[in-house]
């Protein structure tokens, strides 16, 4: 089965080859077969079939008029609740729209419905949330894989093909490594380029929206949908956004890729060395010249990122009180029972252990030793990229250490879960780019991702040397 | 001066400094558009953001920052061309985000000073620490429900300035006349309203006291004092608590201490061992504050004649005292009414300190007894003016100006129709006095035999009877020139 593309899409909605009701009809169909995958927090048929009955009545021309895009349960929704995958928000329904969501809704994109994650996108395996796992679509039989995490449920709408893009958010990989993991396209554009305004906080210096597509095209699309400044997020940046799909250029000649030496792991699979070892190969043929890098901070990166993304959500995730909104227990004898209880009950293992954790490295007397040491860490890594991109244009890793490992398989080892993002938290701390296309399979005939960086705001490079690697690999 | 206060076994100096809660003037709060106005029904100005509803980000009201910064030059400080904010962590119901958004190691103001005068006529410095931008949380209304608390949010994000002094203040009124002080300028430069009943002005109180020339003692912290009163009364029993366990020989707990306004006691609250560990970070939200030093500038050139420069504009133009042009100038809406007040006529500037005294006695002790303000003054400057150009020209007299004074103020009419309709105009005919000085005179033949006799002190009794018979309105002066020299003639 040949999924079809976004931008083919497009094309036969134009030529009347096909209606929106038909199409969305046929996601319709696939996200009922597919329901034991757990993709969804919420579907509702009923919504999708009134979002298609408004898009016929209305006239207007529009980008994405029609396509059926899945929504990470992050962003805040008006149509439909907006849950983290927490009990903490079980049953809230936001009256406002993210900016990104509403950014696709003014295109005229249908909402398929909201996907599953990582409780408030703490995880790597979309196996902390409330409302259970995901399954990897490319599992076989009776061997369940992890699709990733955090963005697990996005990323496996568009492997299974119930959707034609998807958006997620990544705070130290929570795109790019779903992306590799289910053998989809996944960008991370730089920090700032997609107001967060909407998309509840894990840790504001790191959280950026992004999407998943089928392929690089269709990213490229989407991505500009959802980009551009809004002054309601002070961290949102001031800048053009270009029309990456149509500056899309494949030609890399003359360009210079960053090959980080720290990257090479001990313990790192064969094939995924191998993948990259390819990849490499691909781009020198096309004229690119290969320049070994190094980015001497890199083994800093992951302790790092586990100070300063705790200790952001320790306080971003106090606002889940039991006061106004959200889940509240009945057990309460005083204010502090009613926080205690209330977050004891409504959170669930993995985000108190980050809460603890960033309660912890906040704390007077640990503040110097942790957080005000993790910070200036946190600057030397984006110094090291910023000293590198001097010399490259891009630079070229695998995504994650692995294929999809079975579900449930590093449940009880958080640190081993932690490890999972060792190739995408560096470019978190810098705030880069960063693109997982599929480029290779293991031994089990699982997908393997390659990870493209660019500078910072260039994105259009990013996709250039994605979409080239991408024709080369077909 | 002596600032001690006796305990049962030493003198004890006390020592104090205080955070003052300065709501800033605007229409809306600090990092969301939500309205600040005061007494509207709860919960009816609450934005996304002051809610924390999931997903919603803070974003500066430039305003606000422009008045801080502004009240910062105003306090002679250091305006930091880079501030911070930081999230300030502690749960509370009526602290949305389960944090306060503050200003920690990066103020946006830094060291400065105020001047407080005394009526002596000297002055003292009290140093000012920093300034930063906070908000304000909401409010829990306790006594809504006999077993809920409810959360009114209106007030929650309303954007706050702290400012901290060095513990420069040695007693209570020093701390008084500093809290004055620092109202004053706010509402010149227009930055606060000043209202500490509406709670827009309170202050954290931190005391200690020592033996004279020892180190500083520990102190206690009285939270939220809201009235210049409460400040004073909480000062006087705190001190007198610590100097009686001190006495005692025990040593003072560092606690922060709550005042009851009704007892006029403090109570511990917490102590330091349970004191919050608040986890101030930098807020990820929010980018670092830059001011450069042309905006500065820009701020600067917008603000108005502040009360020091004023005072001593006072003190040099009109030859008035520290203390006169002080108090005058302690209120914008007085040194206004006393500036239009003697600009209304040009004689009047030779006579400022009788303008001063009428404004700063007769006119307030009229407006304290109808609870009015000058804002409201039924006395308008230019009538008042009027009134002490009467007395200066001999008129009438002051005693008679009092009289007309209060007519003004309960009729409205001017000094003028008052006292041409009732005849008020001083008798200055010599002949006229000196027919009721003969009257007077033969009427009290004993009295002018005493006096005769070398009872001096009768000469007033004279002169009651005499103005008594003029109704008052002899010329003082006159009456006693002629009346003296009546009397000596029949010697």
């Amino acid at each position: 089965m040949s999924k079809s593309s976004l931008k083919q899409t497009l094309k036969d909605l134009e030529t009347k080859k096909i209606s929106i009701r038909e199409l969305n009809q046929d996601y319709l169909k696939r996200i009922k077969e597919k329901d034991n995958l757990n993709v969804f927090i919420h579907f509702s048929e009923e919504n999708v079939l009134k979002q298609i009955d408004n898009l016929e009545k209305d006239n207007s021309a529009k980008k994405l008029k029609g396509i059926p895009i899945a929504i990470k349960d992050l962003f805040c929704t008006k149509s439909m609740p907006t849950t983290a995958a927490s009990k903490i928000l079980e049953n809230f329904n936001p009256t406002y729209e993210s900016f990104v969501t509403q950014k696709l809704l003014d295109e005229g994109s249908i909402f398929v419905g909201k996907t599953n994650l990582d409780e408030f996108a703490m995880g790597s395996a979309t196996n902390t949330s409330f409302f259970g796992n995901t399954i990897n679509p490319l599992s076989k039989e009776n061997k369940p894989l992890a699709p990733g995490g955090s963005s697990g449920g996005s990323a496996a709408a568009v492997a299974a093909d119930l959707c034609l893009g998807a958006t997620g958010t990544d705070t130290g990989g929570s795109i790019r490594q779903p992306a590799s993991f289910c053998g989809v396209v996944g960008i991370k554009p730089t920090y700032g380029l997609c107001s967060r305004w909407g998309i509840a906080a894990f840790a504001s210096s790191l959280d950026q929206a992004g999407i998943f597509s089928h392929n690089v095209e269709d990213a490229s699309i989407l991505l500009q949908s959802i980009a551009g400044f809004d002054q309601r997020d002070s961290t949102s940046a001031k800048v053009d956004i270009p029309n990456y799909f149509e500056n899309l250029d494949d030609d890399l000649n003359g360009k210079t890729v960053g090959i980080p030496k720290e990257y090479s792991i001990d313990g790192t699979p064969m094939e995924i060395s191998q993948i990259w070892e390819d990849a490499i190969k691909v781009l020198e043929k096309k004229g690119v010249k290969i320049k070994n890098i190094s980015l001497p901070h890199t083994k800093y990166a992951l302790p790092t990122y586990y100070i300063i993304a705790p200790a952001e959500a320790s306080s971003n995730l106090a606002r889940y009180d039991g006061v106004k909104y959200g889940f509240r227990s009945d057990e309460i004898n005083s204010l502090d029972e009613m926080y205690e209880n209330t977050r004891a009950q409504g959170f669930g293992k993995e985000v108190k252990r980050r809460i603890l954790i960033g309660t912890y490295v906040l704390s007077a007397g640990y503040y110097d030793a942790y957080y005000l040491k993790a910070q200036k860490v946190r600057k030397l890594i984006a110094d090291d990229f910023n000293k590198a991109f001097k010399e490259c244009d891009f630079i070229v890793t695998p995504t994650a250490p692995s294929a999809a490992f079975p579900l449930n398989e590093k449940q009880n080892d958080p640190i081993k879960m932690y490890l999972n993002d060792v190739f995408t938290v560096p470019a978190s701390l810098a705030g880069l780019p960063g693109i997982s296309i599929p480029f290779g399979k293991d031994k089990n005939n699982l997908p393997l991702g390659i990870q493209i960086l660019g500078k910072h705001f260039d994105e259009q490079q990013v996709f250039n040397t994605a979409i080239s690697l991408e024709r080369s690999y077909e | 001066m002596n600032n001690l206060i006796k305990g049962e076994k030493h003198d004890w100096e006390m020592v104090i400094g205080l955070e003052i809660h300065a709501q800033i003037k605007s229409n809306s709060k600090l990092f969301s558009s939500s309205s600040t106005k005061f007494g509207s029904s709860p919960n009816s100005q609450v934005s996304l953001v002051d809610a924390a509803m999931p997903g919603m980000l803070p974003v500066i009201n430039k305003y606000c920052v422009e008045q801080a910064v502004k009240t910062g030059v105003g306090l002679n400080a250091k305006i930091n061309n880079y501030s911070v904010f930081d999230r300030k962590n502690y749960f509370y119901a009526d602290l949305p985000q389960g944090y306060q958004i503050s200003q920690y190691k990066y103020p946006i103001v830094g060291e400065g000073k105020v001047t407080i005068d005394f009526k002596d006529g000297t002055s003292k410095d009290i140093r000012i620490v920093r300034l930063h931008l906070e908000q304000d949380a909401g409010k829990s209304l306790h006594d809504q429900n006999p077993s809920k608390t409810y959360v009114d949010l209106n007030r929650s994000g309303v954007a706050l300035m702290e400012i901290v002094s060095e513990p420069d203040i040695r007693t209570p009124d020093e701390a008084g006349m500093y809290i004055s002080k620092i109202r004053s300028i706010l509402m010149y430069l227009d930055t606060c309203d000043g209202n500490m009943q509406e709670g827009s002005l309170r202050a954290d109180v931190n005391i200690s006291v020592r033996k004279p020339g020892d180190e500083y003692g520990t102190r206690c912290e009285i939270k939220n004092l809201n009235s210049i009163k409460f400040i004073k009364q909480a000062i006087n029993y705190e001190a007198k608590r610590q100097i009686e366990i001190l006495e005692s020989g025990s040593s003072i707990e560092q606690n922060t201490m709550l005042f009851n306004t009704s007892t006029g006691k403090t109570r511990p609250m917490r102590n330091k061992e349970e004191a919050h560990d608040y986890r101030y970070f930098p807020d990820p939200d929010l980018l670092p504050l830059q001011i450069s030093e042309e905006e500065i500038g820009k701020i600067k050139s917008s603000i108005p004649e502040l009360p020091d420069e004023l005072k001593n504009k006072f003190i040099e133009t009109y030859k008035l005292s520290n203390y006169d042009a002080s108090a005058l100038t302690a209120e914008k809406q007085t040194s206004d009414y006393f500036n239009e007040t003697i600009n209304s006529d040009s004689e009047l500037k030779i006579h400022a300190k009788i303008v001063v005294n009428w404004i700063t006695s007769e006119l307030f002790s009229l407006l304290n007894k109808n609870n009015l303000d000058l804002n409201n003054s039924p006395v308008s400057p230019e009538n008042l003016g009027q009134l002490i150009k009467l007395i200066s020209t001999n008129e009438i007299s002051g005693k008679i100006a009092k009289d007309v004074i209060e007519e003004m103020f309960s009729s409205g009419k001017t000094a003028r129709q008052i006292v041409d309709e009732k005849g008020l105009q001083q008798v200055t005919d010599q002949g006229e006095i000196a027919k009721v000085i003969d009257e007077v005179i033969a009427e009290n033949p004993k009295m002018v035999e005493q006096y005769l006799a070398g009872k001096d002190k009768l000469l007033g009794f004279f002169v009651g009877q005499a103005m008594k018979l003029t109704k008052g309105k002899a010329n003082p002066k006159m009456l006693n020139d002629i009346l003296k020299q009546k009397l000596n003639k029949k010697n």
